[in-house]
């Protein structure tokens, strides 16, 4: 895989491949979620810096770790997500959920 | 002059990627912008992996892609032999899924829908599904800045 999971100061910072589809997503999932339960993780970012698509399949992975930590007041964050990715994620409606940084 | 072609593929995750860069390929010299290439990429693969997870159930079978181009028209259809869908109004609800065990978002039809110019779904249960498609290419299309 090539997207990176790295945890800093009770943040997972997940750095997301290249292409974020339904082949990519299902690890990246797995992969964040057995980090949220081995690790002290209070909050998620996304880290778009290499994505250049992303389908639907993107917006299970945020709204499925979304709703992981939230119920412990966990936020999401997304940086580095391109102008095409930002509408992906406004047309779903996850812009209410998630914490867009430029 | 129009021209068209004919991929058949099995149903596998692997194949989503595949999917998408030969549409890309064959709308190329109807020089496209970036968007209208990222645009159809991404109908291409909402409508793949819908055959990979619902049609299919993730257990393989075979998917038919067509395309054709007709001026600067890309019509495109995208067929499984799977099990069909019992109600294809209700499945194309955005946020409608009966797949929320895998986090299928229940957007796929809705981003097909939002990035192409036409969407039609035929399909009965047990039947299979045909998805078409129809784009307006390399028009600079005043839709995709629309924000």
């Amino acid at each position: 895989m090539e997207e990176k999971l790295k945890i800093i100061d009770h943040y997972l910072m997940i750095r997301l491949p290249e292409e974020v589809d339904h082949h990519s997503s299902t690890e990246i999932s797995r992969r964040a979620d057995s980090m949220i339960l081995d690790n002290d993780v209070e909050h998620v970012v996304f880290d778009f810096s290499d994505t250049k698509f992303m389908d639907s399949s993107g917006i299970g992975v945020l709204a499925g770790r979304y709703r992981k930590i939230s119920c412990f007041g966990g936020k999401v964050y997304v940086i580095h997500a391109d102008s095409r990715i930002q509408r992906i994620l406004k047309m779903s409606g996850l812009m209410n959920f998630v914490e867009i940084m430029e | 002059m129009g021209n068209n072609m004919k991929i058949e593929l099995e149903a596998l995750a692997e194949n989503e990627g595949f999917a998408r860069v030969a549409v890309a390929a064959f709308i190329t010299p109807l020089n496209p912008t970036v968007e209208e290439i990222s645009d159809v990429k991404t109908a291409v693969s909402e409508a793949v992996t819908n055959a990979v997870i619902h049609a299919y159930e993730e257990k393989g079978g075979t998917i038919v892609i067509r395309c054709g181009i007709d001026n600067d028209l890309l019509h495109m259809e995208i067929e499984d032999r799977g099990k069909g869908i019992e109600n294809v109004e209700r499945a194309m609800e955005p946020l409608f899924t009966t797949r929320p065990d895998l986090e299928r978002s229940g957007m796929g039809f809705a981003f097909m829908e939002a990035f192409m110019d036409g969407l039609e779904v035929e399909s009965a249960p047990g039947k299979g599904t045909t998805v078409i498609m129809e784009k307006k290419l390399g028009n600079n299309s005043w839709v995709s800045d629309e924000d």
